[in-house]
């Protein structure tokens, strides 16, 4: 099994405060690795240094690799928009743009100039039906993305990372703002996305890391204590940190 | 009060006491802020109602047909307000023109890309500008910006040109500070959404921020209209006050004009009170009025169609 992503030794800091520790996390291609940890960890901040979000933010700089297919996304010569074509990001509160479906979709194949016309259609479609929303709404494409309920919202969030065709798709707490069943939806979705993509989430919910994810990795105080594969970390955790945080006796 | 009547269970007498004092304060202070929200209506009726006993007269005793003419010689007892109703026109619809981009682009500038440290010093600057007096800035358009213009080839710098350059600055103040806001309203998410599919800066400025803002960006725009258009003594001083229509040609901006407002300046204090011509100055103040209740109806659909979209309605 290949790494898509490796973290090595990577520190994170806003200011003067050092929020991300000496990282070193493998992630694997077309697997869904899960990040869990308390609030404050880390894992949020270390999800946005995968595709570079955090340079939005004033102050803050890195040390260490992110090497992404073997190349130091934080080299001085990398294009950000690019990489962020490549690595895709879903958000905790779903965001489409106030703007018709279709649009919202449509709206990375056509800043990057990938189609238009006909073959933006074909796009839109396949985006849809890959974020399982195309039959739900194909009849009112035209109408506002806000008009739809909140779990469609953020379905139609994937649909819009997906249409650029990305090799990652981060997702920091996907599902937090969603009820039960449009979570069990979107849970069942990343399954599918996860045949073609590589998908690191970050979640609160430690039920939903051991139902969905290949791989999970424990953040504490923005160091990494324990990775793993899924399995094994909930069943037989090395640290007895990770034991207790699982079972719910710290965190 | 459901733990007050635990303790001291009150007679029902006295509660119902106390309810109806509630009660009573409660209807005074709806009835109080109702009154506030009345009376500007009632003032703005007033206002209409003057404007229309004193002006009316003047579009039913002056024949339509020399009503919108082109000859405006009130000594001779010709009133047409077309003279005036082209050079506002033209005055404000090249304000406009000048002061809507400008005014964007530089809300753009402070509100999207530029660093704190720059925004800090540049916003208050702009509310300098909205607090320079309009005349101030008459003199600069009459002893600086004229002789410019003459200099360029004009005839005489006095012209609907200088008068909208100066207009345009007038409102840029307005149209700047609330189209700056209207972006920062825009929540960061929809930011962060377009940036991280790999939008550019500026492709998420034009494709989201500027559609998201659409609404406060339409507001800050008519605002700005308003002031123009209703903008009276450096207009006056500054258009060269000649009551002609401009000569149709590519210099038509370049030839002195007068302004609807400026004529009411102009003219009011030099009128007998009830006379044709001094109802035909109200008469003026009618088409102003009209003239401002139309824009502002409009920006309120182009706004309302925009709240529409917000609650699921077909784009």
């Amino acid at each position: 099994m290949e790494n898509k992503i490796d973290v090595r030794d990577f520190n994170f800091y806003y200011s003067s405060f050092h929020a991300l520790k000496g990282l070193t996390i493998p992630i694997r291609e077309r697997q869904i690795t899960a990040l869990i940890g308390p609030s404050g960890c880390g894992k949020s901040t270390f999800l946005r240094s995968l595709n570079r979000m955090n340079d939005t933010i004033a102050g803050t700089s890195a040390t260490g690799e992110v090497l992404l297919d073997g190349k130091n996304i934080y080299a001085p010569d990398v294009d950000v928009t690019d990489l962020r074509n490549r690595v895709g990001m879903v958000f905790q509160r779903p965001n489409p743009f106030p703007q018709s479906i279709y649009d919202n979709v449509a709206f990375g194949p056509r800043v990057t100039g990938r189609a238009s016309g006909r073959a933006l259609d074909v796009i839109v479609e396949e985006s849809l039906e890959g974020a399982g929303l195309w039959g739900e709404i194909k009849h009112r494409l035209r109408d506002s993305a806000l008009s739809l309920n909140p779990g469609q919202q953020q379905r139609l969030c994937i649909a819009r990372a997906i249409a650029v065709k990305p090799e990652v798709i981060l997702m920091d707490e996907p599902c937090s703002a969603l009820d039960p069943v449009a979570t069990l939806k979107v849970e069942e979705l990343m399954r599918v996305l996860a045949k073609e993509y590589t998908i690191v989430i970050v979640t609160h919910n430690m039920q939903q890391a051991a139902r969905v994810s290949d791989f999970t990795g424990f953040f504490w105080l923005g160091e990494l204590v324990e990775f793993g594969p899924t399995t094994q970390l909930f069943s037989t955790p090395q640290q007895e940190l990770t034991e207790s945080y699982i079972t719910g006796r710290r965190g | 009060m459901t733990t007050n009547s635990s303790v001291t269970a009150p007679t029902p007498a006295a509660a119902q006491e106390k309810g109806q004092r509630i009660h009573i304060g409660e209807w005074i202070i709806e009835n109080l802020i109702r009154l506030a929200g009345l009376s500007t209506v009632l003032i703005v009726g007033l206002i209409f109602l003057f404007l229309v006993r004193e002006g009316g007269p003047a579009f039913l005793d002056i024949p339509l047909r020399q009503l919108f003419g082109s000859r405006w010689y009130p000594i001779e007892g010709i009133f047409g307000l077309l003279p005036l109703l082209v050079g506002s026109l033209i005055v404000t619809v090249g304000a406009v023109v000048i002061a809507v981009p400008l005014g964007l682009i530089c809300a753009i500038y402070l509100g999207e890309i530029a660093p704190t440290w720059q925004r800090e010093i540049l916003k208050p600057l702009i509310e300098m500008l909205a607090g320079i007096p309009s005349i101030v800035l008459g003199f600069l358009g009459w002893v600086v910006l004229a002789p410019l213009i003459q200099n360029a080839g004009a005839a005489t710098g006095l012209t609907a040109f200088t008068g909208a350059i100066i207009l345009a600055y007038m409102s840029l103040p307005t149209i700047i500070s609330i189209s700056e806001d209207a972006l920062y309203a825009v929540p960061k998410e929809y930011r962060d959404g377009a940036l991280a599919i790999g939008a550019t800066q500026w492709q998420t400025i034009w494709r989201v921020v500027l559609p998201a803002a659409r609404s406060g960006i339409v507001i800050a725009v008519m605002l700005g209209i308003g002031r123009a258009i209703g903008e009276t003594m450096a207009v006056m001083m500054v258009t060269g006050n000649a009551a002609n229509i401009p000569a149709l040609s590519s210099g038509v901006i370049f030839q002195p004009v007068r302004t609807m407002t400026a004529t009411i300046a102009a003219e009011m204090g030099e009128v007998a009170q009830g006379s044709l011509h001094y109802n035909t100055l109200f008469g003026i103040g009618i088409v102003l009025f009209v003239i401002t209740f139309a824009i502002n109806s409009l920006a309120g659909r182009i706004v309302g169609t925009r709240g529409a979209r917000r609650t699921g309605a077909k784009l």
